[in-house]
Parts: C-alpha cells; sequence; structure tokens
C-alpha cells in the first residue's frame, strides 16, 4: 500500500531527526509533573479525610485526579501538537521534497493519508505511554476503568482535530514557524470560545459552547460518551483534511 | 514515446514557454539545452506531472501527463534541478522507500535498491544520512531514485551538476547505458556533454523551440560548410586565388601573416575534402606548406548562433557567421 509507504516515511522521519524524541520527553515531562502534583495532593486529601469522614465522600480518583489530569494533559497538547504537525508539507515545500513527492504514482489523498495517520500514530503513543498514571493510581486507591476508557477516547478524538488543523495549515505555507503558529491561532480560539459562552447566553451563547473545542471533551472525561461529541470530532477533522487536499491541489496550479 | 504540443505555461502574468512543440522517440537520449531561465525546468516540471500547463498536450509514454497522470508517473523516472531529499533519511531506507512508493514488490525491492546503489555507486554511504552526502553523493541518491523502478523514460534535469570529472564520466558512461531500453530527456549547460552523450538536440531560448533534431543534422543545417585552417609560405594572393579555384571550395580567408607565412581558412562544400589536392597544389608550386587542418563546426557553435541570434536563422550560411557568433545573448 501507498499509504503505509508514506506512513514509514514519516515515521522514520520523525524518529531519525530529534522531533519524536523531544517531544515525547518534553510531553511526559510535563504530563508527569502535573500527574505527581495532582496524585500528592489527592493524597494528601485523602489522608485529611480519613481523619474528618464527612469530607471522604466528595473525594473521588475519577473526579479528583483522572479529569484534572485530562484537562492539564490537553493544555500541554493545545502547545505540543502544533510542532508536531508543522513539518509535515511546509518542510517538504521548502526542501522541495514535494517535487518529487508529488510525481510518484501515489494520489495526493494517499499521501495526505499517510502523513496524518503517522502524526496520529506519534500522537497515539504520546498519550498511550500517559497510560503509565491511572496504573499507578490502581496502585494505591480503587479506579473506575470507564471513564478513563472514555476520557483517552476522548483525548484521541481532540488530537485526531488538532493534527488536522495543524496538516492543514502545514499545507498552506512553506515555513514552519508560520503553519505552527497558524495551528496554535485556530486552536486557541476553537478553545476560548467556550469561555465567551457564559456571557453571551442565549443562543449565541450555545452556538459558542457547540463550537468550542474544549467543551466538547468535558464529557468523556466523566465517563460519558454523546455522539454530539463524537460527531464534532470527526466532523472537523474531515473537514480540515477535505481542505488540505483542496489546498495541494490548488499549490499544484500555482506550480 | 514523448510528444509535447504547443505547451504553453504562464506564472501569473509571466510567459514561461510559449507554444513549445516537440517529440522524443523510444530509446533515444536527446538533449535540453538553453540559456538560463528559458523554461527547461519548467517543461521537465510539466512532463514530469508536478505542475499542468496552461495550455497545450503533453504525452508522455503514450498518455496524458495532465488525464493520466498517474500512468506516466508510473513509467518515469524523475530528477528535478536541486535534488530534493530527506536529508534525515539514510541512503537505503530512502531508496526502499521510494522503490515501495513507485510500487516494486517487496521481495524485489531489495534486489533493486542494491542495484542501483551499485550503479550510481552510492553503496559506500548506504547507512549515512543523506544530510550529510556530499552534493557529487546527494546528486547520485537523486540519479539512483530516478531509475530504481527501472522507468521506460527519465527526465533529468542537469544530472552531472556538481560532479567531479571522474563521477561526469561515469555518470554519463550510466546514462548512455540506459539508451535503448529507456528514453532520456536531460538537460544540461555541458555542451560537450551533449555530443557525447545524446544522440539529438532540443533547443529552447526565452521559452520557444528554436532548433531540434540529431546532432549532425543540426550542424550540417546551420554550418553547410566544412572549413579548413591551411598556413603556407608564399605570395598570398597567389596562393588565396590558386585555392579558390580548386572545385568545390566555396571561399578563401586570409588571417594576419607571420614570418612569411600566412594562415587562410578555407570553406568548402560538406562532404568535399579538398586537402589533397591543396597539399598537390603546395607541392606544384613550390610552396612551404606548414599546416592543414580540419576544423569542425561544434553543437557549441550551433547553440551560440541560434541562441544569440536568432533573427540569421534561415541565412546560414554567411561568411560573417563566424564574427557575430560572440557572446550568447543575455
Ligand atoms: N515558480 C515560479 N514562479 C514564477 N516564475 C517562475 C517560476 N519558476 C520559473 N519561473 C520563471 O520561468 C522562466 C523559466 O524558468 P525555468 O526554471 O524553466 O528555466 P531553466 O531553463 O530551467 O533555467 P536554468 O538553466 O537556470 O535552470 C524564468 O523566467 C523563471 O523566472
Ligand atoms: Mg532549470
Amino acid at each position: 500500500m501507498k499509504i503505509w509507504a508514506i506512513f514509514k516515511k514519516e515515521m522514520r522521519l520523525y524518529f531519525t531527526s530529534p522531533v519524536a524524541w523531544v517531544v515525547l520527553t518534553i510531553f511526559l515531562f510535563i504530563a508527569g509533573y502535573f500527574f505527581s502534583s495532582i496524585f500528592s495532593f489527592f493524597s494528601q486529601a485523602s489522608i485529611q479525610s480519613a481523619m474528618n469522614p464527612a469530607m471522604g465522600r466528595e473525594l473521588n480518583v475519577t473526579d479528583s485526579v483522572m479529569r484534572p489530569l485530562f484537562s492539564n494533559i490537553s493544555v500541554i497538547l493545545l502547545l505540543l501538537m502544533p510542532l508536531v504537525t508543522m513539518r509535515l508539507f511546509a518542510e517538504e515545500r521548502r526542501a522541495g521534497t514535494i517535487e518529487l513527492l508529488l510525481t510518484f504514482p501515489v494520489r495526493d489523498g494517499a499521501v495526505l493519508a499517510g502523513k496524518y495517520l503517522a502524526a496520529l500514530a506519534l500522537y497515539a503513543i504520546m498519550i498511550g505511554l500517559t497510560v503509565l498514571y491511572p496504573v499507578i493510581v490502581v496502585y494505591f486507591a480503587r479506579l473506575e476503568w470507564g471513564p478513563v476508557l472514555t476520557g483517552y477516547l476522548g483525548l484521541l478524538l481532540m488530537g485526531a482535530t488538532f493534527i488536522a488543523v495543524g496538516v492543514f495549515a502545514s499545507s498552506l505555507t512553506e515555513n514552519q514557524i508560520v503553519a505552527a503558529v497558524t495551528t496554535f491561532g485556530v486552536l486557541l480560539i476553537f478553545w476560548i470560545l467556550g469561555w465567551s459562552a457564559d456571557y453571551a447566553g442565549g443562543t449565541a451563547g450555545r452556538l459558542l459552547q457547540f463550537l468550542s473545542i474544549l467543551e466538547h471533551n468535558d464529557s468523556f472525561s466523566k465517563g460519558v460518551l454523546d455522539t454530539k461529541d463524537i460527531l464534532y470530532y470527526v466532523n472537523f477533522t474531515v473537514l480540515a483534511l477535505f481542505l488540505t487536499s483542496r489546498s495541494l491541489e490548488a499549490r499544484r496550479w500555482k506550480g | 514515446m514523448i510528444e509535447v504540443d504547443r505547451l504553453t505555461k504562464n506564472y501569473g502574468l509571466v510567459a514561461a514557454i510559449r507554444d513549445v512543440s516537440f517529440s522524443v522517440s523510444p530509446g533515444q537520449i536527446v538533449g535540453f539545452l538553453g540559456p538560463n531561465g528559458a523554461g527547461k525546468s519548467t517543461t521537465m516540471r510539466i512532463l514530469a506531472c508536478f505542475m499542468p500547463a496552461t495550455s497545450g498536450v503533453a504525452r508522455v509514454a503514450g498518455y496524458d501527463v495532465f488525464r493520466q497522470s498517474m500512468e506516466v508517473r508510473r513509467r518515469i523516472g524523475y530528477l528535478p534541478e536541486n535534488v530534493p531529499l530527506y536529508t534525515d533519511m539514510r541512503v537505503a531506507p530512502y531508496l526502499d522507500f521510494v522503490a515501495e512508493v513507485k510500487g516494486v514488490g517487496r521481495a524485489e525491492r531489495r534486489r533493486r535498491v542494491a542495484d542501483v546503489m551499485d550503479r550510481c555507486m552510492v553503496a559506500d554511504v548506504q547507512n549515512r544520512l543523506i544530510g550529510k552526502l556530499s552534493k557529487g553523493y546527494r546528486q547520485r541518491v537523486g540519479l539512483a531514485q530516478a531509475i530504481v523502478n527501472d522507468p521506460e523514460v527519465l527526465i533529468l534535469d542537469e544530472p552531472t551538476i556538481g560532479l567531479d570529472p571522474k563521477q561526469i564520466t561515469e555518470i554519463r558512461s550510466l546514462i548512455k547505458s540506459l539508451a535503448g531500453q529507456h528514453t532520456v530527456i536531460l538537460s544540461t549547460h555541458i555542451l560537450p556533454e551533449v555530443s557525447m552523450v545524446c544522440g539529438a538536440v532540443i533547443i529552447i531560448n526565452n521559452g520557444a523551440i528554436v532548433a531540434q533534431g540529431p546532432i549532425d543534422t543540426l550542424v550540417e543545417q546551420f554550418f553547410p560548410t566544412s572549413r579548413l585552417e591551411v598556413e603556407i609560405v608564399g605570395p598570398p594572393p597567389a596562393v588565396r586565388d590558386q585555392i579558390r579555384a580548386i572545385p568545390g571550395v566555396l571561399s578563401v580567408q586570409d588571417q594576419a601573416p607571420a614570418n612569411g607565412a600566412a594562415r587562410y581558412t578555407v570553406e568548402a562544400a560538406r562532404g568535399r575534402d579538398v586537402r589533397a589536392e591543396i597539399f598537390q597544389l603546395a607541392a606544384q608550386q613550390r610552396w612551404e606548406l606548414l599546416e592543414l587542418k580540419r576544423v569542425g563546426m561544434t553543437l557549441e557553435e550551433v547553440f551560440i548562433r541560434v541562441v544569440a541570434g536568432e533573427e540569421s536563422e534561415e541565412g546560414s550560411a554567411e561568411k560573417s557567421a563566424e564574427k557575430s557568433a560572440g557572446e550568447p545573448a543575455p
């Protein structure tokens, strides 16, 4: 399969250059820092609650460890994912390698799919490694796996959207920095839309809330699967990838 | 094998090529020549299906480069001008990737990659990062990726630029060895290379084709005479007139005399060898014949002439030709 060939090439490029290693290291370091501070706060709180049973009712691992962790991880992703995707098309264009890539007997769609899936795979490795944290939690406390699973599904869907936006931005420019900043800007706008929803209120507020990337992730970490949220991410991803394929085609005509 | 019909490409308002038409028959190696900015790379990019033309048709291996681009791409090997390669990949995995994308099966791939690494002399650097290779080695990796799927048609944009003289010779013989089963179109600025490697040339200037055909035919077309240089000690007017009288001689011009001898440039009809007669004449007249040399007209002179003075295309045999053939036009 041509997609598989492109996928392997992108993975190779991620790992022979320092990109993947640096991203993985920084991500795990920061996520680990968040986890350890959340978890130590939680264990102190549970020691206190052991002495004061009235408080104990409110302590639940899902709500006090996993949900804050997921929401912290999504902030790290907001900052890191643009750096994972910025290279994908911009660098090919800058280095001119796109000229060979687009003259190989492979459809633009397959090139796009291979690149997208490679970034998604690197992302899956990133969040896959964080499974270590719930495993540590299980060692000390009783954990409901349901919300953890849906939480990870939520992260995966949100990451898939981030990557699609990043790939699109990367296809628009030959400058990696421009690609990264554009991705970050677009994601941030969709991120903070939810904040203003509270002031706006009414229909406008509901619309803003509906568009917000963050709002849709909340229910996943509570253990709730809502098709509305899943469709939001899927549609967002598909739209961004569709725009990418148009942009590739338009670029071809420009020469 | 390659048919190009009235191809035009505009970049915005700039026309890079205008109504370019030519054809290359199967198994041929054709040199694509022209000064900087003439439109060589533009034409090759269109042939390689990298970008569509503004108007006109191009067919490669019988398929339209625009409408049947996937069929064309399966059958070509392309080496772009600046040899863009993934600097963060190693040589062997890179070639393996290219072979896979070009549809070479898993079993055959290892063999083909090893084969092209041998032929392009990059086997000794196969585990090095491409970004750490010297320019010449990168050039060879570029060539290796072009031929890795054994394509019917090769489109090579300045394949020998940046190579050392030994490598140039090796790459040239590699390209030559492709003739027959492969059709090659290559652009270059090294004119002697074209005469060595290519059977035919296409010359493009300012986006338009100004000459095309087999090299010998072109030389004949632009310089339909053969030329001799003669150095004789003897009375110049008599020497000139007597040589002029030899049948077939078209003109005799004398150059600055030096220590009693004078040099003459003799033009004769092509295919007419008057050297023996000049020798006889000198012997009869007891003139001393110091030098008698045939001066071949080369592709270089054709190139300079068509590029410098497109206006003199029809009147090709004027005697002033060699004087006007100075610098190439900007
Ligand atoms: N991407 C582009 N955008 C705008 N103009 C371009 C572009 N590429 C080439 N041109 C113009 O088209 C013309 C032909 O360029 P091309 O690269 O085909 O020349 P060339 O014959 O390959 O020259 P060289 O010998 O320098 O490689 C030039 O005038 C060039 O400035
Ligand atoms: Mg060029």
